[in-house]
């Protein structure tokens, strides 16, 4: 199967990855490789199969319900590229 | 260059505890040595020497007050060095996972993993290299460096693990963590000479570990023998409140035993016809059907065995494996953490910091995990791949109900040029057609060396085991290396 160089352009985008148009080509043809050898898989019988998520057992992962403390502000905010009165700065999310 | 770097753990441990050394001194002799190999081998990202040597004086004062005094409370490692993946996290030192877009992250807490070692007195040397986000076979994806197998240097020493094998087979530190999702303890293991476990999934605590795949990612141990190994795995394992998909089940207190007698006369060991596939380099399987002789000659019952749904490991994983890669790495944003490409817009911060700072392989597992599970294809692609790891699983499952142990190849081939695969990503990915079976059914694997072809380069074999076999998988391994000398074997450094 190939895919498209939109179809590339839409993956790019839904995974807000900026790739020069060299960038795109080289991955419409490897993507392609990849994804062809990987449909071979549809030959595979799992009717009446249960997929896997986790190799685990079942199991609840709930803790009690009791306050702990967090790290603090300070330590979080530490490896930020833009910090202003203790919160990220960030340019406008709505126009 | 100093014997001390030629000791073995055990060896290490009884010489502090003696006084025939100094924490300080065996800490300076490994700092020697990484100052004389690192500019051919590239083994670390970071280096934390000051670090290492402020925990070696402490140690040695904690070992003067026990000889003093032996109710003094000694940790079990204290002033041992240990290196650690550029993907766990140590508190207070720059941790890159291989990967510009944490250039200069410097986590504030330690992994579990870490939190364990330090607590049984153990010291860091430093972060070892690893390929971008661990995703890689050869540790060339790493945006800093390209780590040079010591056993030829114009090869790779295998990955994603690269830099912490390639440290503990140049004797750069005794033992090292690495982290393995589809083989990234094993094979790099396997391409130097090394003994590496990767454990059950879920048996060691992920909290702290940069999350790949999160279904898959393991966090293992690579030493110079099954014995080192299995000691700095029995300190990281067991359940982790931290961690929701630790396992609940305490690990068993076990020793290994030297006993030799018919040491392996209860074990059966299956090998699976379908590990032996076209175009492997024959002096691999040869080295691997001399060792399951070895193991039939120490009373193990060696016998075929079928894996049927082998054949679609790899293409499970390579849809798996990028699916949850591509959720797990929506969080670098440039945004909380890691270098920012500004703009005035909060979608173009996101792309161009991506964009620009994340490495090609990381982009394009991150593409192909997206369309795995966008709109129209998940069931096809995901949804597919998730039932046939249920295949996958079901067969180790069977196969465990009439043997105890499956033996196999750990990879293809021995250690490749560096180079060799860059321009053909699927070609890569066939590296890793062995190990991955064994992460998509979550079971334990251990790798330790069989053999050398005649260029020198090092052979390596795979036991896999029941979930939360681990303790076999150790003694097994134990009992090969009490009777062949292939672990001994040095590179010439």
């Amino acid at each position: 199967m190939t895919l498209t160089l939109e179809e590339v352009e839409h993956i790019a985008e839904l995974a807000r990855l900026k790739i020069s148009p060299q960038e795109k080509n080289r991955y419409r043809e490897q993507l392609s490789e990849i994804l062809e050898y990987a449909s071979r898989l549809g030959d595979v019988d799992t009717s009446g199969v249960d997929p896997t998520p986790s190799v685990l057992p079942d199991r609840s992962a709930f803790r009690s319900d009791e306050p702990r403390s967090g790290m603090g502000a300070k330590a979080l905010l530490f490896n930020a590229p833009d910090v202003e009165k203790d919160q990220f700065r960030v340019p406008p999310v709505l126009e | 260059m100093s014997k001390l770097v030629e000791l073995t753990l055990s060896q290490i441990i009884a010489g502090l505890r003696k006084g025939d050394f100094s924490s300080c001194e065996l800490t300076q002799a490994y700092l020697a040595r990484i100052d004389h190999l690192e500019s051919q081998l590239h083994a670390f990202i970071t280096l934390t020497p000051d670090l290492a040597l402020a925990q070696a004086e402490h140690a040695d004062q904690q070992y003067a007050a026990w000889r003093v005094d032996s109710n003094v409370t000694l940790p079990p490692l204290a002033g041992v060095p240990i290196a650690i993946k550029d993907v766990l996290s140590v508190a207070g030192v720059r941790c890159t996972c291989g990967s510009k877009i944490l250039e200069d992250f410097v986590p504030p807490y330690n992994a579990t993993s870490v939190e364990r070692l330090l607590e049984s007195g153990m010291l860091i040397v430093g972060k070892t290299n690893t390929d971008e986000f661990a995703m890689g076979s050869s540790t060339e994806n790493s945006a800093y460096r390209t780590t040079h197998n010591p056993w030829d240097v114009n090869r790779v020493p295998g990955g994603s693990s690269g830099g912490s094998a390639a440290a503990v087979a140049a004797r750069l530190a005794p033992v090292a963590l690495g982290t393995d999702t589809g083989g990234s303890v094993r094979q790099p293991a396997s391409f130097c000479g090394v003994t590496g476990i990767k454990p059950t999934y879920g048996r060691v605590s992920r909290y702290g570990l940069v999350a790949f795949g999160s279904s898959l990612d393991v966090v293992g141990v690579l030493g110079h023998d099954a014995v080192d190994s299995a000691c700095i795995y029995k300190l990281i394992a067991g359940h982790d409140q931290l961690d929701s998909t630790s396992a609940d089940r305490p690990i068993p207190e076990f020793k290994l035993v030297d006993s030799l007698q018919n040491s392996l006369t209860r074990f059966r060991i299956g090998v699976p016809d379908e590990y032996f596939i076209p175009g492997m380099q024959p002096e691999v399987e040869t080295a691997v059907r001399k060792a399951l002789s070895e193991f039939e000659n120490l009373g193990a019952e060696v016998m075929p065995i079928s894996l049927p749904h082998t054949k679609h490991a790899l293409p499970v994983y390579y849809l798996i494996a990028p699916a949850e890669a591509s959720a797990n790495l929506a969080r670098y944003d440039g945004i909380r953490y890691g270098p920012r490409v500004q703009s005035d817009r909060m979608w173009d911060i996101y792309s161009r910091t991506r964009g620009d700072k994340l490495g090609s392989e990381v982009k394009r597992r991150i593409m192909l995990g997206t369309y795995a599970l966008s709109t129209g294809y998940y069931d096809a692609y995901y949804g597919q791949a998730q039932k046939v790891r249920t295949l996958i699983k079901n067969d180790f499952d069977q196969a465990f109900e009439n043997v105890d142990l499956i033996a196999a190849p750990v990879t293809p081939t021995t250690a490749f040029p560096i180079g060799e695969h860059l321009d053909d990503p699927l070609s890569m990915y066939l590296e890793d057609v062995l190990t991955i079976p064994a992460s998509l059914a979550g079971v334990p694997a251990i790798s330790f060396p069989v053999g050398f072809d005649k260029q020198g380069l090092p052979i390596g074999m795979q036991l896999m085991g029941p979930q939360f076999g681990e303790e076999i998988l150790f003694q097994t391994t134990h009992s090969f290396q009490l009777v062949t000398n292939w672990h001994l074997s040095k590179p010439k450094l």
